[in-house]
């Protein structure tokens, strides 16, 4: 049984063919990706921090799908033509490396990377990462007027509290549109994480800690909001729905809130960036 | 035979029955066991005896089961025999490893300190434990058929959602070292043994009884936190949680013994000529897990000791009220956890690395860069794990450090994806179910890598974090990464662990159903969580309805496949009992080269290395390069 040496017929090369299937794939893959995809990619347009994470999506998406292809292709380009001949025990060449491709693999990969880095870093200091969890004393923040509402998160729901509206506490939250909003996030009992996701707003509550987000609603319209950190069996019912409305029915509607709540206001306890109610203890 | 005295101690072999049950065994240490459980039990309450009052009533009392826990594996590890070497030499008695010259079935239940008999001990056990953690999934899968709790309450949903995820996560971290490393790193480097077999066997006991910890959470009413375990719903959980906490404790210890036994062995034990440079890549990737193991396993002991106090005795480390905090909790725990999943990736590297040459007839390509993956992967993982905080809005500033230290992580990956490509590259490859299972975590593998650049991104992480993107995401990389290579391993090796083959047709149906179906199961998942569906819950919107239907529907067939799998281990192995080849994929590594099954003591002489095991690429003579081995 013994193999024979490496066959003599002329091969294709093959180095040039898998290349030229790779560039026509990524050429006409790559566009169609982020002119069709790009736009369905989440969290939608529903505010200026989202619509800058769509941005960031297509870019990332844009940048994946060459090397997604690149690998993808090449390993069916390799299973299908090196094969081992049925019934045949031939040996492959006996390449161990090669000096040249290696180093122009690890200088790519690398620019890639640190080019896919700062790219992120510049786009979270610009503000696209302004809706997810700044913590209690964020870098950089938007300038002009924000309208400050807090988020208490509690086992199994949110509520809202509106301190320039005599922190009043609602069960429901509404927002009006074309404002920046400046949501401060905490939670009186386990770890909880605010999602809105179609304002782009992810941040987790922590009891004691004040985790301020920053969003500016662009489009009149209803978005979910879910507790995206596991908090207890209710976990997946802490859902809801908020509204983004006009400026005035916003007014109108947190009037209405204040003279509604306002019993209810006078005994909680006045407005602050934490809230610490005795432990959570099981028995005690 | 015997390297030391085994003139000193000769088997009495003529005992009487009741002399071989009560001595040290499976049963005695179940016995040992349990009493040790109800001596912590009664010593809690005693010394707890305020919350015994009130608790009684209620039936908690952490002290007591944190005890219970700690006293009965103790007696279960006495019972096995892991005392009576250090008592005999306290008393001055010989050095001596008798413990691995048994003969028969019953010493692979029991103290064996033969690295064969606990790599197959490891397969087994972690096996079934595989199998329970799998279970769990099905179960979590049927609960989302339905958009809100139906076939489950969320309370047991939840107890689901974390034995699922603390099993794979736990036991799997020895998925490929206990088996495959604890056999063959001694063969493929030309010991005898293992650096410490007494240690060695240790890891394997202790991992069992973590899973036997972690199964009994189910009569303490569970545990809500997943596999993270987050303070502060740690703090508030019944008193399953102190199971969780035994469980990953126990993990820990094990995983941290068994990285310093491996290193050891590996440092001091390759035989004459195997230098650094010629040392198989599935070693070398058993040394960079060997690192982490030893590094990270430590701070997960700790922060659950401090999580224990904080349950047990009412110390506030986690808890904001009391002045502690629960970003501690998160940092110590992604401390450990992220070098964590490395821990669960990295071997499966080593195992497609070592396979591919075998099977393209090729030598590996890269060997250097190959290995400078593995060690810059291992040595990165510690520095990223604030990605998983990025929303948390612990060190918002910082987040542009931890964007680039993961992003530069998947530099280190690359290179173990071009060694692939390379060695792949005009080779003569044949498609045998080792094979197939390697290019399938090429597949899963690079979806998997490529989905987690959406989540080292903030921007782009505010939408997957937390969601079933990244559930996804991880499964992609540690189900598609190692439990694809776990059967490439299985399917691989078993002919030289024990002698027989499995049936072809049926383990490509095995490959191509799990390889299809976990596709079509977490596939959906990256849509799924981007359209908005947080992880660990068991309600979610009736848009999402018909592709949670779907994915549920692709776990069953997943499920199935292994039943494919588990039929396939039981027709062949069991009942046909196919012969194997004593070194049938043509391999030049070393393992092979010895006879089946492997003597006691592996080599007659200590080999001598003058090349790495992979010479391929030249014709090959009659019989390989080496003298034939015996066949089995």
């Amino acid at each position: 049984m013994s193999a024979e040496a490496h066959p003599g017929t002329p091969e294709p090369n093959h180095a040039r063919r898998f290349t030229t299937i790779w560039l026509i794939a990524t050429v006409i893959a790559t566009p169609l990706v982020i002119l069709l995809l790009g736009p369905e990619l989440p969290p939608g347009k529903a505010s200026a921090e989202a619509a800058g994470q769509v941005t960031d999506n297509t870019v990332l998406l844009g940048m994946a799908t060459p090397v997604l292809l690149l690998v993808l292709i090449y390993l069916a380009y390799a299973i299908i033509v090196f094969r081992q001949p049925k019934g045949a025990v031939l040996e492959g060449p006996a390449v161990r490396g090669d000096a040249r491709l290696q180093t122009a693999w690890i200088v790519i990969t690398s620019v890639l990377v640190l080019s896919l880095a700062a790219y992120g870093t510049v786009r979270l200091e610009e503000g696209n990462g302004a809706g997810s969890g700044n913590g209690p004393t964020p870098l950089t923040v938007p300038k002009g007027p924000k309208l400050p509402v807090q988020v208490i998160a509690q086992q199994w729901a949110f509520t809202y509290r509106y301190p320039t509206y005599g922190g009043v506490e609602t069960t429901h939250l509404e927002l009006p549109v074309n404002q920046m909003v400046e949501l401060h996030i905490t939670s009186i009992d386990v770890i909880h994480s605010f999602w809105a996701y179609q304002l782009g707003v992810k941040a987790d509550a922590n009891p004691g800690v004040d985790n301020v987000v920053f969003v500016k609603p662009t489009t009149e319209e209803t978005f979910e909001v879910h507790c995206a950190e596991l908090c207890g069996i209710w976990h997946g019912g802490m859902f809801d729905h908020g509204h983004v409305v006009s400026a005035g029915a916003f007014e109108a509607w947190i009037r209405q809130q204040e003279a509604n709540f306002a019993p209810a206001t006078k005994v909680l306890p006045p407005y602050a960036k934490t809230y610490s109610p005795e432990p959570t203890r099981r028995a005690e | 035979m015997s390297t030391t005295a085994a003139a000193a101690t000769p088997q009495p072999v003529g005992r009487p029955l009741w002399r071989r049950l009560i001595g040290f065994n499976l049963l005695t240490a179940v016995i040992l066991g349990v009493g040790g459980y109800y001596l912590g039990w009664f010593i809690g309450h005693q010394v707890d005896g305020k919350s015994f009052e009130f608790q009684a009533a209620i039936d908690e009392n952490d002290v007591a089961l944190l005890l219970a826990y700690f006293f009965g594996v103790v007696g279960f590890l006495i019972g096995l025999g892991f005392a009576n070497y250090p008592i005999s030499r306290l008393l001055g008695r010989p050095a001596s490893l008798r413990e691995k010259e048994q003969e028969g079935i019953g010493r692979y239940f029991g103290l064996c300190t033969d690295h064969k008999v606990v790599g197959i001990q490891y397969l087994i056990g972690i096996g079934v434990f595989f199998f329970v953690g799998g279970l769990n999934a099905m179960l979590i899968r049927t609960e989302l058929l339905h958009s809100s709790p139906t076939f489950v309450g969320p309370n047991q949903y939840l107890s689901l959602v974390g034995m699922h995820g603390t099993m794979m996560m736990g036991m799997m971290t020895s998925g490929i070292l206990g088996p495959f490393a604890n056999y063959f790193v001694p063969l493929m480097i030309g010991a005898r043994r293992m650096a410490f077999p007494r240690i060695e066997a240790l890891t394997f006991w202790l991992l069992m009884a973590a899973g036997f910890i972690l199964v009994s959470t189910i009569f303490f009413g569970g545990f809500p936190t997943g596999w993270t375990g987050y303070e502060p719903l740690n703090d508030q959980a019944v008193m399953g949680m102190d199971s969780y906490i035994c469980f990953f404790a126990l993990v820990g210890l094990s995983m941290c013994l068994l990285g310093l036994n491996m290193m050891a062995t590996i440092i001091t034990m390759r035989a004459p000529g195997l230098t650094w440079s010629r040392l198989p890549i599935f070693v070398w990737s058993v040394f960079a897990t060997s690192v982490l193991m030893v590094l990270a396993a430590p701070m997960l002991i700790a922060t659950l000791l401090m999580a224990a106090l904080d349950r047990s005795i009412n110390t506030s480390f986690f808890i904001a009220g009391g002045g502690g905090s629960s970003y501690l909790f998160e940092n110590l725990f992604w401390f450990f956890g992220h070098p964590e999943v490395y821990i669960l990736a990295l071997p499966g590297f080593g195992i497609v690395l070592e396979l591919l040459p075998v099977f393209t007839r090729k030598p590996l390509w890269g060997y250097r860069l190959a290995v400078s993956g593995m060690l810059g992967v291992s040595l990165m993982s510690f520095f990223v794990w604030q990605h998983h905080l990025f929303v948390s809005g612990i060190n918002a500033d910082l987040r542009p450090f931890y964007m680039l230290s993961t992003e530069i992580i998947s530099i280190p990956t690359g290179f173990i994806f071009l060694c692939v490509m390379g060695t792949l590259w005009k080779a003569r490859t044949s498609f045998s179910v080792p094979m197939l299972f390697c290019l399938g975590w090429a597949f899963n593998f690079l979806i998997g890598g490529l989905s987690g650049v959406f989540l080292s991104d903030t921007p782009s992480d505010t939408t997957t974090h937390g969601s079933f993107f990244v559930m996804a995401h991880f499964h992609y990389t540690i189900m598609g990464g190692l439990i694809f290579t776990f059967f490439a391993g299985i399917y691989y090796w078993i002919p030289k662990m024990v002698g027989l083959r499995f049936n072809e047709r049926l383990a490509k149906i095995h490959f191509w159903s799990m390889f299809l179906a976990f596709n079509s199961t977490f596939l959906p998942l990256f849509v799924l969580g981007m359209e908005g569906m947080p992880r660990r819950v068991s309600f979610y919107e009736p848009k999402l309805h018909t592709l949670n239907v779907w994915v549920s529907i692709s776990a069953f067939v997943l499920g199935a496949s292994m039943l494919v799998f588990l039929v396939n281990a039981v027709y062949s192995l069991i009942f046909v009992r196919l012969r194997a080849e004593s070194n049938p994929w043509r391999s030049k590594s070393l393992e092979w080269q010895v006879p089946t099954p492997v003597p006691v003591n592996n080599f007659e002489q200590i080999p001598v290395f003058d090349s790495d095991p992979y010479d391929y690429g030249t014709p090959l003579a009659v019989g390989g390069g080496q003298p034939a081995a015996a066949r089995a």
